[in-house]
């Protein structure tokens, strides 16, 4: 799917381009991007490398294991394809405590490291499982205890009560989290998502 | 104390909570905590190199789409279905760039702060729109890239949908509640 929704993107960046005359923006935002990508692999990388370093701490003293066991009913209930005591379990525990506290900084590398423990799970290695699939769906959804930066930007530009928004932003999370459980949990059921081993012309191919 | 400075402060004991309370609490677990620091670091470098293409790939594409002018043409044509269904014109941009760009999206945010104060209700609904979604086609390049995956098969239609739910009941809730 995402080979055809990037050549997608290229194509039509060209063709809206040629209509609009915007032809060599498109052209500039190229290598601009390229370079952003890589500024921002590249600042990634430090942070990732310290709070995987922070999280072998944990794991060693034990307390993903804690945070595993007591979020355990429903890491199970959202991920049946995970064995209970698997360090992918680990890994998206830190990476959800790490997003509901706001710390998105340190979520991505929990998130990325769990997304590698569940390719070793995986039956049919490069194709996407229902667990990654859900995991990423629930992630979209954004969830946090406190939009804290939200809060700190509307205080800043002058709102009398900006801590107004909590009610209206929690709840339009638990919707979206809601959402997201019931829609993948409906869509991996679709045969037309059904999990097929990559066919060794693809293999060629990439 | 104002508001601003009470959520940095959280933020900040927060962020040090994690960080120098978990090799606190390895240290008394009598974990070589400079050790084990060590050899998780490790693993960023090689993720690095993993997710690096993919985010090229992703990131180039998008800053195209950008460029070409094409979310200003999507959004003229969307605006006035839209806002027939309760979307205020000055959220629009916002909810169709956020699932590709924060930073652009964020922009968009700031530029309607400042130019209706934070006090104003659009503000308010601008930022509830934009912490209700994350960066769905970049999460998912960095992921997917991070582990691999080839085929992604539901993610994405999954993911765009959880982002249509979030952007429509926070405009729809925000709306109930604080309008």
């Amino acid at each position: 799917m995402l080979n055809f929704i990037w050549l997608f993107m290229m194509v039509m960046s060209v063709i809206i381009g040629l209509i609009t005359g915007k032809i060599p923006e498109v052209v500039l935002a190229v290598t601009d991007s390229a370079k952003f990508a890589f500024t921002l692999a590249l600042g990634l990388t430090g942070v990732m490398a310290l709070w995987l370093g922070i999280m072998k701490i944990a794991e060693h003293a034990g307390l993903i294991n804690l945070l595993t066991k007591a979020l355990k009913p429903l890491l199970l209930w959202l991920f049946p394809d995970v064995p209970a005591n698997h360090p992918a379990m680990g890994a998206i525990a830190m990476n959800m405590a790490a997003n509901i506290l706001g710390l998105s900084n340190a979520a991505t590398p929990f998130g990325l490291r769990a997304m590698a423990e569940l390719e070793k799970l995986n039956p049919y290695p490069g194709v996407a499982t229902n667990t990654m699939c859900t995991f990423l769906a629930l992630h979209s959804s954004n969830l946090q205890l406190v939009p804290a930066t939200a809060i700190a930007l509307l205080a800043a530009t002058g709102a009398l009560h900006p801590t107004d928004i909590i009610m209206p932003f929690v709840l339009s999370s638990l919707c979206a989290v809601i959402a997201a459980i019931v829609i993948s949990k409906i869509l991996e059921r679709l045969s037309r998502f059904k999990p097929v081993e990559i066919s060794a012309s693809e293999e060629t191919v990439s | 104390m104002t508001i601003i400075s009470l959520s940095e402060i959280l933020g900040n004991a927060l962020i040090l909570l994690f960080l120098v309370g978990i090799p606190l609490y390895g240290y008394f677990r009598k974990v070589p905590v400079y050790d084990a620091f060590v050899e998780g670091a490790k693993e960023g470098f090689p993720t690095f190199i993993r997710i690096i293409p993919y985010m090229i790939a992703m990131l180039v594409a998008i800053g195209m789409l950008r460029a070409s002018g094409a979310f200003d043409l999507l959004n003229h044509a969307l605006s006035p279905l839209l806002t027939k269904i309760g979307i205020p014109a000055e959220i629009i941009p916002i909810a169709l760039l956020r699932p590709f760009s924060a930073s652009a999206a964020n922009a968009i945010v700031a530029d309607l702060l400042h130019t209706q104060g934070g006090n104003s209700f659009i503000s308010h609904l601008a930022v509830i729109v934009s912490s209700t979604t994350d960066t769905t086609f970049y999460l998912i390049a960095l992921y997917f890239g991070a582990a691999g995956i080839r085929k992604n098969r539901h993610a994405i239609p999954a993911s765009v949908m959880v982002d249509i739910v979030g952007i429509l009941s926070a405009i729809w809730i925000t709306q109930w509640l604080l309008q």
